[in-house]
């Protein structure tokens, strides 16, 4: 349709209304944005702790960066698939990630992340507990930082241990566990589902039990060589397998992961759990909001992960999230001054107050604050300094999903043929002769 | 082509996107060949193909450029993270893929899955697209809107309600079958193929036996009700009008829902991506080629798998339309 020529008015209002439009969004912050680069910051999903930190490292950076958060998917498997994909394709936005720790050597080893430069790693670890600086390093060298560390503690009903006689100031065996379970006809709080919990509670069984998953984690796909079977990956079977067979996981541990153990173990069968520390926020939240019953709380006790072997010190899951720089993003150095800041362990300790996640700094602990809000923080403590990484290796993916598959159903495995079953599956998926 | 039916009565309505159509004698072809081809024929089809060019280059884009891609990668032993270690290894792909058991038990997996709940969804879109047709005409609209809603819900959404329904922790299906002898109300429905497998169908064939019903409709809506008029005059009863005059001639919509169908239940992912991820049995074949191209990034095997996927789609879309004479064209003799 053809429009009559716009009167010399018209044109003048337009051309006004334009200026004013111009100026408008210049005035409201997108003109001096342009100058200042954009770090994105790559989170997993949590309670706003890392946007609010992004935040105040924005203000203090003075303008010489502004950080944006981006936030990946929700489960560890898919957070790797976008990440490595975005890192695979050359993505110039990778700035910052948040990495968990056993998918780093899959990303260090084909060059994706950009090297820690000196002066950030002697800055960024000083006080570092011993169990999350190895999470952070592939061959020796420092290639992410860590931000913060996770593990898992043993978490107990008070009533139960107590009508057991347990004294639980002394460690615990899993045998003991399963004891109490089977006589007071309760049930225990743990993963039996088929997802990488899974491979978290097997592999602080065999660490446990002194054994490793793999015995040269950083060999080549055709060297690999597994520790499944052995007397400590024997033992790790057996007790997942008296677990399963006997129903002492509950009805649904076969698709029981971190958040359904939890619900059993807060329910009437509760006894023990392993599980990490989120669960003591989640549940004073369902009592807050009155979904379970005021009491719960005080019948709640922690302590460490329980042993495989009587007299052995236990090794414990090691979780937690280590930050790294994409080998193509455009702007390294801020992104490692951006990750310096981050990592503070002032922004630890509140990181840990507000959403939970347990610093992997020492000194982060020593806040008064922190023991308010989370009494079992000595615990965490002293659990990180004897936690165990999972196997770290490049095809930790392919590892962990065949241990899923072998050791899922719980009730399926036998304490004789699966660990050999699966160390040779493994082996032979890594060579390419099998499907997964 | 056979598809016309040979007791369709011989009025042939007039194709109101063809205006040459009306004069043309049944059966396309001849008609075709015997048109004379004016300038204005010739302009036409120029046009025609300056119209629909944009749409095949982009066809040609967008399906034909990744599929040879996706062979030529099948080739290769290619990792993702490893681009450097790239190496041809032929079909050596192919052979790993067929001679692994979890293949075979994810192609057997996808075809239950595929000929249940195509066979299900037919029977009862069958009798959901005569409620719609017979429906009367003040309730209608109603009753079309309420058949169709679940395929207007996205498939993960719908999913994700199967899943919590069943699911032992947060489900409210084994307290409301918990009153059937035998039936415990702790059942774990997806620590186990058979019932994840079961719980996975309920959910496709309610999802999708709207689109089948609303195909059959349109196979419904094509019988004349004289031919069900004369035989009920001639004495047949219900039974025999429905099997002797209805279904034969709706033999193209029926053959066509369970193509598509077919086509689409084979694709089947995801359900079982959101209520067991593949576990205990119920990995299906599009899954395989998920995990394996993008969760463990072997691109070469991913696409090896991709590639058969393809060619089994490929191979019931040919037996379709070869053996059982689908004609996708509509019954007016495949001009199209």
């Amino acid at each position: 349709m053809r429009q009559s020529r716009p009167s010399g008015r018209h044109t003048r209002r337009l051309a006004s209304a334009a200026v004013v439009a111009t100026a408008a969004l210049v005035l409201s912050g997108c003109g001096p944005a342009e100058d200042t680069p954009v770090l994105t910051w790559y989170t997993n999903p949590d309670d706003g702790g890392q946007a609010t930190i992004a935040q105040q490292c924005t203000e203090a950076a003075d303008g010489a960066y502004r950080i944006e958060t981006s936030i990946l998917p929700n489960d560890a498997a898919s957070q790797r698939e976008q990440l490595t994909r975005r890192l695979a394709a050359g993505d110039t936005s990778m700035d910052i990630m948040s990495l968990d720790p056993p998918f780093i050597p899959e990303l260090a080893e084909p060059g994706f992340l950009a090297p820690v430069p000196e002066d950030v790693a002697s800055s960024t670890t000083e006080d570092t507990l011993e169990g999350a600086l190895a999470g952070a390093t592939w061959k020796d060298n420092l290639v992410t930082v860590p931000f913060w560390a996770n593990t898992q503690l043993l978490w107990y009903r008070e009533s139960v241990a107590e009508e057991a006689g347990l004294n639980m100031d002394e460690p615990v065996t899993w045998d003991q566990l399963i004891e109490v379970a089977r006589d007071q006809e309760k049930e225990l709080g743990v993963q039996g589902a088929r997802a990488e919990s899974m491979t978290v509670w097997l592999n602080a069984l065999v660490e446990s039990a002194g054994g490793h998953i793999l015995e040269n984690p950083e060999a080549s796909a055709a060297d690999v060589q597994t520790g499944l079977d052995t007397e400590a990956g024997r033992q790790a079977a057996q007790i997942i397998s008296t677990i399963g067979q006997e129903d002492l996981g509950g009805p649904g541990l076969a698709t029981q992961q971190e958040n359904e153990a939890m619900l059993l173990f807060q329910g009437d069968n509760g006894s023990f759990m392993v599980n990490w520390p989120f669960v003591w926020p989640a549940t004073n939240a369902a009592v807050e909001e009155g979904a379970l019953p005021e009491e719960l709380p005080e019948d709640i006790g922690w302590t460490l992960y329980p042993r495989v072997v009587e007299g052995q010190e236990p090794a414990p899951p090691l979780g937690g999230i280590n930050l790294g720089v994409g080998a193509e993003s455009e702007h390294p150095e801020l992104a490692w001054q951006a990750i310096e800041c981050i990592v503070t362990p002032e922004h630890q300790t509140e990181y840990f107050i507000t959403n939970g996640n347990p610093p992997s700094s020492a000194s982060a602990f020593d806040d008064p604050a922190v023991e308010e809000a989370f009494p079992m923080a000595p615990t965490i403590r002293e659990s990180l300094s004897l936690a165990a990484p999972r196997p770290q290796t490049p095809y930790y993916n392919e590892v962990s999903t065949a241990i899923q598959q072998r050791f899922t159903p719980p009730r399926a495995v036998d304490p004789e043929s699966t660990p050999a079953e699966t160390g040779q599956f493994i082996m032979e998926v890594l060579r390419g002769e099998s499907l997964l | 082509m056979s598809a016309v039916p040979t007791n369709v009565p011989a009025v042939d309505p007039v194709d109101p996107a063809d205006p040459h159509r009306g004069s043309a004698p049944p059966g396309g072809s001849r008609g075709r060949r015997k048109a004379p081809t004016s300038e204005r024929a010739k302009a036409e089809a120029r046009l025609g193909w300056w119209l629909a060019g944009p749409a095949f280059v982009i066809m040609v884009a967008v399906i034909f450029y990744p599929v040879a891609q996706a062979v030529w990668d099948s080739l290769f032993s290619y990792r993702l993270t490893a681009p450097a270690d790239r190496e041809f290894i032929g079909l050596r792909n192919y052979a790993t893929i067929l001679t692994d058991g979890v293949f075979w038990s994810a192609l057997g997996v996808t075809a239950l899955i595929t000929v249940v709940t195509v066979f299900v969804e037919l029977i009862l879109g069958f009798i959901l697209a005569m409620i719609m047709h017979k429906a009367i005409k003040s309730t209608r609209g109603l009753v079309r809107t309420v058949i169709l809603v679940p395929y207007g819900i996205i498939t993960v959404v719908s999913a994700y309600s199967w899943y919590y329904m069943f699911s032992i922790d947060s489900g409210y299906v084994n307290n409301w079958l918990s009153w059937l002898p035998g039936f415990s109300d702790e059942l774990n429905w997806f620590a186990q193929g058979g019932t994840s497998l079961v719980v996975i169908m309920f959910s496709e064939i309610w999802k999708t036996t709207p689109f089948i019903s609303l195909l059959l409709l349109a196979g419904l809506a094509q019988v004349p009700d004289d031919l069900s008029e004369a035989a009920a005059v001639d004495g047949a009863n219900w039974w025999q009008r429905l099997s002797r005059v209805v279904l034969p001639n709706m033999k193209a919509a029926i053959m066509v829902a369970v193509l598509f169908r077919a086509l689409d239940a084979f694709r089947v992912f995801d359900s079982i991506f959101i209520m067991t991820n593949g576990a205990y049995g119920t990995e299906v074949l599009s899954l395989l080629a998920y995990r394996t191209s993008i969760g463990r990034l072997e691109i070469g095997l991913g696409s090896a798998i991709s590639v058969v996927l393809f060619l089994c789609v490929a191979l019931i879309a040919f037996v379709a339309i070869k053996v059982f004479n689908v004609d996708l064209a509509g019954s007016k003799g495949g001009r199209k």
